[in-house]
């Protein structure tokens, strides 16, 4: 090969072993520049990998991972804006928190919620479900008569495996008639591991 | 809200490699970094208006071209101390030791972009073609003037 297409070849090669540092340096300066519209970062948790979304308002996601980040990226590409940037210093006081919960060390959570991935009704839902404390649990019934609509624990139920806010919003602290431990976005065992830690599984 | 459905952070997972080859044969290895940060953040900056026509690989590196540029113009304007060791021996003839990115900035805008596409993208003349909007043959026609002009060195 000519010596000058070989000059090429080797300086574009070795521009790509920067990548990574490339890439981490890049997220940094458009957070710094204001640019970012939601970051989001990855966190390893006993109930498995979660996708942590924060916007300039505030955590605007938690969710189980579950081979879903494309989809959950795209969502918040659709309905809050396309600048979204992975970025764990933009995200890390949600990151700092869940750790402390998920050591035992938190009972509530100091981070200030963007609700903007609620529906109306959902909102009404999430934001009763976030009075539940910390120990306790509630049933689809009562979170029902404490929004003022009596009779519509089913909705309330449909509104709750729409929290996008996991773990932070509580939803798995509601439980059905009785405290039979039903339905969970994440599934049932990871609501029975969030119960369990936090002591409000009575058997 | 824009009309870009597309997550950004996708985006330069789809792209990042093949920017900064691009920008490794344009500025040289050291100067890759900077210019990578400046186009992207000019592409963050437009990105929720960018419509998706199917060819953003061509409009990203439109920007990085133009920036890769913008960056020889500040180095004319403000010399600098040579930051590595150049990787050619330096010739009486090649006083400041320049090495060969800065005589592919001289190059008339199409003939670089097609030699870059060719050599740092390794790409067919097909898709260079394909990539700059141009005719395969217009693309090796380039290539071939492009590097005619290097191994002068202009």
């Amino acid at each position: 090969m000519k010596p000058e297409a070989e000059l090429l070849g080797a300086a574009a090669a070795r521009a790509t072993e920067g990548a990574d540092d490339a890439v981490t340096r890049f997220g940094r300066r458009a957070v710094e520049a204001g640019l970012v519209d939601v970051a989001f970062s990855e966190i390893e948790s006993p109930v498995g990998t979660l996708v942590v979304g924060v916007t300039p308002r505030g955590l605007v996601a938690v969710e189980f991972e579950d081979d879903r980040l494309e989809q959950l990226l795209a969502r918040f590409a659709r309905e809050l804006s396309p600048r979204v940037l992975r970025s764990p210093s933009a995200t890390e006081a949600a990151r700092r928190e869940l750790g402390e919960y998920f050591e035992g060390r938190r009972r509530s959570f100091d981070l200030r919620l963007d609700r903007r991935l609620m529906g109306s009704f959902a909102k009404d839902v999430l934001t009763a479900t976030a009075r539940v404390p910390y120990g306790g649990v509630a049933t689809y019934g009562e979170i029902a008569k404490r929004i003022g609509h009596p009779g519509s624990a089913r909705a309330v139920g449909a509104a709750l495996g729409s929290n996008p806010i996991a773990i932070v919003v509580p939803c798995h602290r509601v439980v059905g008639a009785g405290g039979k431990l039903t339905g969970y976005a994440g599934g049932l065992q990871r609501k029975e591991y969030l119960l369990r830690l936090e002591g409000g599984l009575p058997f | 809200m824009g009309a870009n459905p597309i997550p950004f952070a996708r985006f330069l997972e789809e792209q990042r490699l093949r920017v900064l080859r691009y920008l490794g044969a344009a500025v040289g290895p050291a100067d890759a970094d900077d210019v990578f940060q400046e186009t992207f953040l000019a592409a963050l900056r437009a990105w929720p208006d960018v419509v998706d026509d199917g060819r953003l690989d061509r409009w990203i590196l439109k920007i990085a071209s133009r920036k890769a540029i913008d960056h020889h113009r500040r180095r004319l304007r403000r010399p600098v101390p040579v930051a590595e060791t150049p990787d050619r021996p330096v010739t009486p003839e090649d006083p400041m030791g320049d090495p060969i990115w800065a005589s592919v900035a001289l190059l008339p805008v199409a003939q670089r972009e097609a030699v870059l596409c060719r050599f740092a993208l390794d790409l067919p003349y097909r898709e260079i073609g394909d990539l700059l909007g141009i005719t395969p043959e217009a693309a090796r026609a380039n290539v071939y003037q492009g590097m005619k002009k290097l191994r002068e060195r202009i």
